[in-house]
Formats: structure tokens, C-alpha cells, sequence
């Protein structure tokens, strides 16, 4: 076997040593009832060409987005990613190393991870970001214990504009606990959570741009909260976003969570992906998961090392903030590549190339008498089909086009939201990409 | 070095540094991102479009983002030489234990960039991912296999999620039973944090078990603990002392006597895949680190993923998403139906672990499985009976699993700790093993060797470790003390990086305020 290194004579030459008739004895303590008495229903080994032959054949069978005009988003976007990333990233030193438990030998992913936290933090417009989290829902998920420990209140209300699976994350994560209110769904980008806010309120998460697209007001949902004691954490699942609306910590946000996944990951079938997690600095004691602070050597020389891990725990045990032990290293570092490759300029101008294609479709899909119920939007919109869209998505499907994403996918067994299709447009959606869909819509709807 | 007030580096430091103290030329420091990088600079082409506010609702981002930017020449430098300050295992045995740092086979990597994998979308229509699907239903099935388990959950990002996600389950279990009142989770003492920290978080009382003087934990120990408000046994098998726990099956008959569940921890089931299955124990869930047994990489930290197996009694309260079959035709049942525990994450979990760990599998086959097992098991062994002389062995009673536990007994009076000894090691070019943990011993050190080392890198690890051993015991203090001295860096000052966080880059005029 092409992986394991011994040869027969080097088994027996050190069963010699231990003192061991056989591997078998080495497992003596297991009882001899459960011990290799099974035969699994499982191949045997095979050369690589074999299983190159195997998984080709799957993935074959799928339809990449790549091979055709693709308007899906809702949480996972489809952008370019630079080759220098994913060679850089295959790199073995970052590839097939460690948690960097022993910073002497780990600056690079350290020094990474100092970078990676001070990029987020400017791009969020907060003092202070942990080393990531799993993603984006996950993320949402411990902001909202996060806030919920730092004010001690339990209340705590997710906007009907907060992406379905964030929200449904969420209720998973505080199942048994008192104080959860899910707004309904509000594809008009309609709300009203500020009515909601009372003294007992830990916390409001709301999404901008939301699940259906709209940009929300931040700042004056953050006076509302503060008013009321309450903390506002937002939810960004387009991270490109930020490189054209204004930060939201610059808005008055007290915990800003995003999926990082659009700046240097693939879509993957929906992961791994890399969420970010950032807020103002006298809250870090609370934070979940990794930190990386700078420190110096015993000669006095710049290093890095993990931090504050007494939140953590394998020290605190069950008196952690989070039972979090792995970040998304790898993720991390590729959206950390992408975004020194980007910079200032590149990430700005990316964001007005997202904006402007999805105004260009915007434009076409009204242009064709489909109702789009976006005022305001980044790169992804709502439309309200005159018939159930999920119909109208397969259709296109089975004619090489990926429309985007029926609402009722996500949430199913309400009439209200059976019509509404989102739509996402990237730099990587073009004129003939936009002409295709609406065409192919026109014929649906006929 | 320049040094603000609070006497905290504010500059790229100066390349001072003693020859002896590392290979300079090849390892040289390297300047933050934010000290090379500008916002003229970029690595991206792309065309400047002009936008309208129309549709911005006055939100367009006045202030600066002030993210330095890099060229594709220059950022390929930064990020090359800031991993050559990274060990890796493919540059050296990473002994890690209870981590199981493994080759990592590149065909994985190469499998997982196919466009049908890597360019799907996790809301396409399940019509146009069928090979996605059965891949997810193939993996499942090996997980299956390999377990002798009901179902498995496969979203999960990480180990710790995984076991949020078996105690999840466990307790919609009780729920269901209407023994929701069952309020206590027990815990042995050398079970890995994330056990108490994910019992703690359902609500549980942590009880802990103590392990007997061979550091497994008794049956009557459990028994004695047991009673109608013990919802669960968190249990780690092999346990983290590198033992097999061999009263198992009597203790999971106890724990279920006792209305109770057994979540095993299953990070250390590359000792015995493909040869004992944790089902025929008596299981009801145990996470699967694929970033640990089916090799997919660390990456310096992430990402995981931990697909949960479950037993018949756990299974209706699995998570979603899930892969349904209906005929040839697979699907994905996406919303919690009555008794599922809900949805962990958005989308459907690491599919892009799911393709390297199913790869792994393939490569390997059923055969493959058992023996990298029983070699990680022989290899772990043989270090004991190499190294057994000279290092305390804590627990001697039986055999070794795929790890073997060290205490720090043998350096008792030498003035060096075990940290000095691990910093020692990085000198002789190892990377350390597990230190301070379990938390059962003085002063643990857990070597995991795994299946990919050979008898040659042994051999050498062997004589390094006897070496810096003898040195200890003659009372070379100042090479542990001092150590490292040829990494790049020398040991970090951690309580400082504590007391005075600094956890982001400030340029020089901010910081000096």
C-alpha cells in the first residue's frame, strides 16, 4: 500500500523489539468478541488511476457552475479566484501543518493569522477579529451567546431579512432556551424588529445586504438598540460587499459576523468556508475561538503566538466561552491571500464590477416585465415570479441554466414567499450569461 | 528595536541575530503585510467601472478600507517565505498526540479541485448534483462500514461540532423518552476539553470519573456514578492515555441499563478502523475527525469536519441536511422534520473534506484501513519498548494503542520541565508531542507517531529523544532552558502577548500614542 511505509521484515523486526509474537497480540486488551470479527462491505485497495477513474466519474455527474449562466447566491458566491491562491495554498508548510501550539516553529501561520485578523477588522470596521470561525452560521450562532453573555440578558431577535439557515443555526444552538424571536420572512425588506427592542433584549442580528438583497439602514437599528441597552450584531454573507457600502462597525455595530467564503474559496458544495468574527475590543474576553497576538522572543525579536486561550477549552474546560477548538486555517489564509492580492484598489473596484452586473441584470429582468422588489441591492436580488419558481428553476436547469434560488427552498409550506426567485450577479456574470436567463425565463412565463 | 510606551515592538526588527541562532539566509524575518503592502498596489486586474448611487440607499462607504495591496510578484514572496517559518509535516514526524498527523495523500487535494466538486453550488438544484450526492452517500456508507452504525450525520464542521452534535442528539433522545430531566453528563478526567465545554454548553452538570492506576476507567466506577439523572458518558476509546478501554462493553450495558446514552470521542479512531468497530461496543454516537483518521489536512489549523455515526436509538434525531435516495434518484431532506435535533450549519457541511476523505478511502480500501491501524499501533509500541528505559511510562499495564503517554518523572530533580524538553526537541528538528495533556499525569508528554512514519525516521526519532534524555539526566540544563535556539525565533513571551493584547497591526504613529 502506496502510503504505508513498512515493509513485512521491518513489522517483524520490530515485534522483535516490543517483544510481540504479532500485531494481533498489540491489541490484547481489546476483547476478542469485537476483534476483526467482521468482514465490511467495502472495497479493497487500489492503485491511484483507479480511484482518479472513481471520483471523476462523480464529479462528472454534476453540474458545475462554471458550465453555464449561473445566478445563484444566498449565502455562497461564485467568484474568480486567482491562481497565485491556490498554489499558495498547496504549499506543504501551510497545507499539512499544525495548530500553531508551538510558536517557534509556526510564525507563518501566526504571522498569517495577525494579518488575517488585523484585515478583517479594517474591512469590518471593528477594533478587534478572533483567528475565524466555521462559517458564517456558525459565527452568527456564537455572537448571539457571545452578546447574550455579555449583557446577561437572554432576549435576543433575528430579522426576517437574516439568511434561513443562519436563523435555523441559531435555533439549533439556543434549543431549550428562553428569549428567541425569529421575525418572519420580509422579502420586501420590510421590518419591524425596532418595535420589538425592550430592556430585557441582548441582542437584534440583522443581515445587510439581507437574504433577499436589500441594503439595510444599520446605523439607526444601532441607536435603536443601544437606546435599549441592546447590542446589534450584523450579519454580512457577501463579503465583497464591503468593498462598496459603508464598514458596519462604522455604523454603530457592536459584533459583525460574515461568511468569507467569496474571497478565496470555492463553492464546495457549500464548504468548508471561512467565517469571520469581529467586535469591539473591551468585548474580546467573551470571544469564541482563536486569537493571535503579537509578542516578542527572548532576544527581543517581533513573533506571534495564540492568545488569551484561558476563554478557551482545553484550559477552562466547561467553563469556556465556546467549545470551539478549530478554526478554518486554510480558508483564512487563502481569503487572506485574495485580499492582499486585491488591496485598497482591487477590492474596491471588484465591488463596483459586482454592483454594476447586478444592475445590468436588475435592468434586463425588469426590462422584461419581471417585478424585482429590490430598491436598494448589492449583487443579489428578489423577484416575484407570476407563478411558483421552483417549476420556472428546474425548467431552466434542465436547459443549462441556473436561475438562482427558490425562496420556499428555504422556507418551505409558506404561500407567501412560492413565487419569489433570488437571483445573485458577479463579476463573473456576463451580457450573454444575463441575455440566456432572461430569454429563458420569457419562454417559462409564457 | 524600536519600542513605544509600553515597551511593545513597533518596527520589523532588525536582522541582529547570532549565526548560531538559525539559518538567516533561508529563514529571514518577514515584514508584515501592512509594512510592504499599499493601496496603489494591486495583484487583481480589473476594469474601473463607473456605478451610480441609485441603488445604494446612501450607503456607500465613505471612509477609506486602508487594506494594503499587493502584486502577484510580491505577494508570492510574502506568503513563500512566511511559510517557510512553519513546520510541516511533510517536512518532518509531527508526533503530535492525540492529533494524528498523517501524510497527506495530494491525490486528495486533487480530487477535491475537480469542477464537479470544487465549482458546485450548495443550493443548486439537487438534479444537477447527483454525483455530489452519491459521493456524500458513499462516504456515509464507508463511515457505516467502518462503525457498525445506524446513520451518520455528516455536516459537522469539526470535531467539537461533531460532539455539539451527538449530544445534540442525545439529548432529543431523552426529550422524546420524556427524561428530559436527566441533567448530568459524565466526563473522565482525561477526556479532551471539548467534552466538558460541550456538555457544559447543552446545559449539563460535569461529572467527573476518576481513571483507576492503569488510567482506564472501571465499570464499577461508572456504575457507582450512574443513576436516573445521568443523561450521558462522554468517553474517549482509545482513551487519551493511548489505552483501549477494555471494560468498554461492560460499561456501555451499564450506562444503557441506566437509561443513559455512550457518546464516544472519537478522535483517536485511527487505532483501531477497519479492525474494531465502535458499534459492536455499544456506541450511540461518536464525532470522526476526517482531519484526523482519513487525512485531510490541517492546514495550520483548520478546516475540520466531523461527521457524527449514530446508533439505531439516536438516528431519528439526526441533523439536517441529509442524502435520501428514492430509487436512482438522490436527494437532500433539508428541514427538521419531528424528533431531528435541527440544523448545525448553513449548507450541507466540508463537502470539499468529504471528497478527500472518501479519496483516502478508496486508496486505501477496507485492507488498506486495518493495516495503516495496526501499523500506527506497532509503530506507537515500538517507540515504548525503544524509549521505555529511560522515559516514565505512567501506565504500564497493557499494550499501547496508536500513542504512547510519557510523564515527567524521569526529569524529577534535573530542574527541566517538560515544556523545556518539548523546546529542545524543535532544536534536534522535531516537532513536539502533545504536552501537559491528559490532564491525568505530571507533566504528560503524548506521542502519536501514526502509520506514515517509517522504521528509519523512528529509528532517528529514537536516538534523539535517548539523546536529549541522557543529556537531561546529567544535568545539561542550559540546552533545555535556552531551547529553541536554531528556529527562527527564540521561545515567546506568551504572558506578555496576554497581558498587553495586541492583536491586530497599528502603524508606528498609532501604536506610539
Amino acid at each position: 500500500m502506496r502510503y504505508l511505509p513498512h515493509s513485512a521484515a521491518d513489522r517483524e523486526h520490530m515485534l522483535g523489539v516490543i517483544g510481540a509474537g504479532s500485531i494481533d497480540e498489540l491489541f490484547a486488551p481489546v476483547p476478542r468478541s469485537v476483534l476483526g470479527t467482521f468482514s465490511p462491505d467495502l472495497p479493497d485497495h487500489q492503485p491511484e488511476f483507479g480511484v482518479e477513474a472513481h471520483m471523476r466519474a462523480l464529479a462528472g455527474r454534476n453540474h458545475a457552475a462554471g458550465d453555464g449562466p449561473f445566478f445563484i447566491g444566498a449565502g455562497a458566491y461564485r467568484h474568480h479566484v486567482p491562481a497565485t491562491v491556490d498554489h499558495l495554498i498547496q504549499r506543504s508548510e501551510w497545507l499539512t501543518a499544525y495548530t500553531p501550539y508551538q510558536p517557534e516553529i509556526s510564525q507563518g501561520t501566526l504571522q498569517m493569522l495577525f494579518e488575517f485578523q488585523t484585515q478583517v477588522a479594517r474591512l469590518t470596521g471593528m477594533e478587534v477579529a478572533n483567528a475565524s470561525m466555521y462559517d458564517g452560521s456558525t459565527a452568527t450562532a456564537e455572537a448571539v451567546l457571545m452578546a447574550r453573555r455579555i449583557t446577561r440578558k437572554n432576549k435576543v431577535i433575528l430579522s426576517g431579512g437574516l439568511h434561513p439557515h443562519y436563523r435555523d443555526t441559531v435555533v439549533t444552538y439556543l434549543s431549550g432556551e428562553e428569549g428567541l424571536q425569529c421575525l418572519s420572512p420580509s422579502p420586501e425588506g420590510q421590518g419591524d424588529i425596532v418595535d420589538r427592542i425592550d430592556d430585557q433584549t441582548a441582542a437584534i442580528v440583522i443581515q445587510t445586504p439581507d437574504f433577499y438583497g436589500h441594503l439595510r439602514n444599520v446605523s439607526a437599528l444601532a441607536d435603536a438598540a443601544h437606546e435599549k441597552g441592546a447590542l446589534l450584531i450584523v450579519v454580512v454573507t457577501e463579503i465583497v460587499s464591503l468593498g462598496l457600502l459603508e464598514a458596519p462597525g462604522a455604523l454603530g455595530a457592536d459584533i459583525v459576523v460574515a461568511e468569507g467564503q467569496s474571497i478565496g474559496n470555492p463553492l464546495t458544495f457549500g464548504g468548508p468556508y471561512v467565517g469571520l468574527l469581529a467586535c469591539r475590543e473591551k468585548f474580546v474576553r467573551q470571544m469564541p475561538g482563536r486569537l493571535c497576538g503579537e509578542t516578542v522572543d527572548a532576544e527581543g525579536q517581533r513573533g506571534f503566538v495564540l492568545t488569551l486561550s484561558t476563554r478557551e477549552q482545553h484550559i477552562r474546560r466547561e467553563k469556556a466561552t465556546s467549545n470551539i477548538c478549530t478554526n478554518s486555517g486554510l480558508c483564512a489564509l487563502a481569503f487572506s491571500i485574495h485580499l492582499s492580492l486585491l488591496g485598497e484598489k482591487g477590492l474596491t473596484r471588484l465591488a463596483r464590477l459586482n454592483h454594476s452586473r447586478a444592475t445590468a441584470l436588475a435592468d434586463a429582468l425588469a426590462g422584461a416585465g419581471i417585478e424585482v422588489l429590490n430598491r436598494t441591492f448589492f449583487n443579489e436580488m428578489t423577484v416575484r415570479l407570476p407563478q411558483p419558481a421552483v417549476p420556472v428553476v428546474e425548467a431552466l436547469a434542465a436547459k443549462g441554466i441556473l436561475a438562482g434560488v427558490p425562496v420556499s427552498r428555504l422556507e418551505p409550506g409558506k404561500p407567501e414567499v412560492e413565487n419569489l426567485l433570488v437571483l445573485a450577479a458577479t463579476e463573473l456574470t456576463t451580457d450573454a450569461d444575463i441575455a440566456a436567463l432572461v430569454d429563458g425565463l420569457k419562454g417559462e412565463l409564457a | 528595536m524600536s519600542m513605544n510606551a509600553q515597551g511593545r515592538p513597533t518596527a520589523p526588527a532588525p536582522e541582529t541575530r547570532p549565526a548560531a541562532s538559525g539559518p538567516a539566509a533561508l529563514l529571514p524575518a518577514e515584514p508584515l503585510l501592512f509594512e510592504i503592502g499599499d493601496h496603489d498596489h494591486s495583484g487583481v486586474d480589473l476594469p474601473d467601472v463607473e456605478i451610480s448611487d441609485d441603488r445604494l440607499g446612501g450607503l456607500r462607504r465613505k471612509a477609506p478600507l486602508d487594506l494594503p495591496g499587493l502584486t502577484e510578484p510580491e505577494a508570492m514572496r510574502h506568503y513563500v517565505r512566511l511559510s517557510r517559518r512553519n513546520y510541516s509535516i511533510d517536512s518532518g514526524m509531527y508526533p503530535l498526540g492525540s492529533c494524528t498527523m498523517k501524510h497527506n495523500p495530494r491525490l486528495n487535494e486533487k480530487m477535491a479541485r475537480l469542477p464537479g466538486f470544487a465549482d458546485i453550488h450548495p443550493l443548486q438544484p439537487v438534479s444537477t448534483v447527483q454525483g455530489a450526492l452519491m459521493a456524500m452517500e458513499q462516504l456515509s456508507h464507508w463511515l457505516m462500514e467502518l462503525t457498525n452504525t445506524a446513520a451518520v450525520a455528516l455536516s459537522p464542521k469539526a470535531g467539537a461540532h461533531g460532539e455539539l452534535c451527538g449530544m445534540m442528539a442525545i439529548k432529543a433522545a431523552h426529550e422524546a423518552r420524556g427524561q428530559g430531566h436527566r441533567r448530568i453528563v459524565l466526563v473522565p478526567e482525561s477526556a479532551h476539553g471539548t467534552n466538558p465545554a460541550t456538555a457544559a454548553f447543552l446545559g449539563y452538570a460535569v461529572r467527573s470519573i476518576d481513571a483507576n492506576e492503569n488510567g482506564t476507567v472501571d465499570v464499577a466506577a461508572v456504575k457507582a456514578a450512574l443513576s436516573d439523572d445521568v443523561a450521558a458518558i462522554m468517553l474517549t476509546n482509545p482513551n487519551t492515555c493511548g489505552l483501549f478501554e477494555s471494560q468498554i462493553i461492560e460499561i456501555a450495558a451499564a450506562v444503557h441499563e441506566a437509561g443513559a446514552y455512550f457518546y464516544c470521542d472519537g478522535a483517536n479512531f485511527n487505532a483501531i478502523m477497519g479492525v474494531v468497530r465502535p458499534g459492536d461496543l455499544g456506541i450511540d454516537a461518536m464525532h470522526i475527525n476526517l482531519h484526523k483518521t482519513f487525512s485531510t489536512p490541517h492546514g495550520g489549523g483548520g478546516p475540520g469536519s466531523g461527521p457524527v455515526v449514530l446508533s439505531e436509538a439516536l438516528a431519528p434525531h439526526a441533523p439536517v441536511p441529509f442524502v435520501t435516495r428514492d430509487g436512482d434518484s438522490l436527494g437532500l431532506a433539508e428541514h427538521a422534520g419531528e424528533g431531528s435535533l435541527g440544523r448545525l450549519t448553513a449548507f450541507h457541511g466540508q463537502m470539499g473534506m468529504y471528497i478527500r476523505a472518501l479519496t483516502y478511502m478508496l486508496s486505501h480500501g477496507a485492507d488498506g484501513l486495518a493495516q495503516a491501524a495496526r501499523d500506527a499501533v506497532l509503530n506507537a509500541n515500538y517507540l515504548k519498548a525503544r524509549l521505555d528505559d529511560l522515559f516514565t511510562v505512567p501506565f504500564d499495564g497493557q499494550p499501547v494503542m496508536h500513542e504512547v503517554l510519557f510523564d515527567d518523572s524521569f526529569l524529577k530533580g534535573s530542574g527541566i520541565s517538560t515544556l523545556d524538553f518539548a523546546k529542545a526537541m524543535i532544536d534536534e528538528g522535531y516537532h513536539p508531542m502533545t504536552m501537559y495533556f491528559p490532564l491525568v499525569v505530571q507533566g504528560a508528554m503524548l506521542i502519536e507517531p501514526t502509520e506514515s512514519e517509517s522504521l528509519q525516521t523512528l529509528d532517528a526519532f529514537v536516538e534523539t529523544m535517548r539523546e536529549l534524555a541522557e543529556d537531561a539526566k546529567a544535568g545539561n540544563v542550559g540546552r533545555f532552558a535556552q531551547a529553541p535556539m536554531r528556529a527562527p525565533l527564540r521561545r515567546l513571551d506568551e504572558t506578555r502577548a496576554a497581558r498587553q493584547p495586541r492583536l491586530k497591526y497599528q502603524p508606528l504613529a498609532a501604536a506610539a500614542e
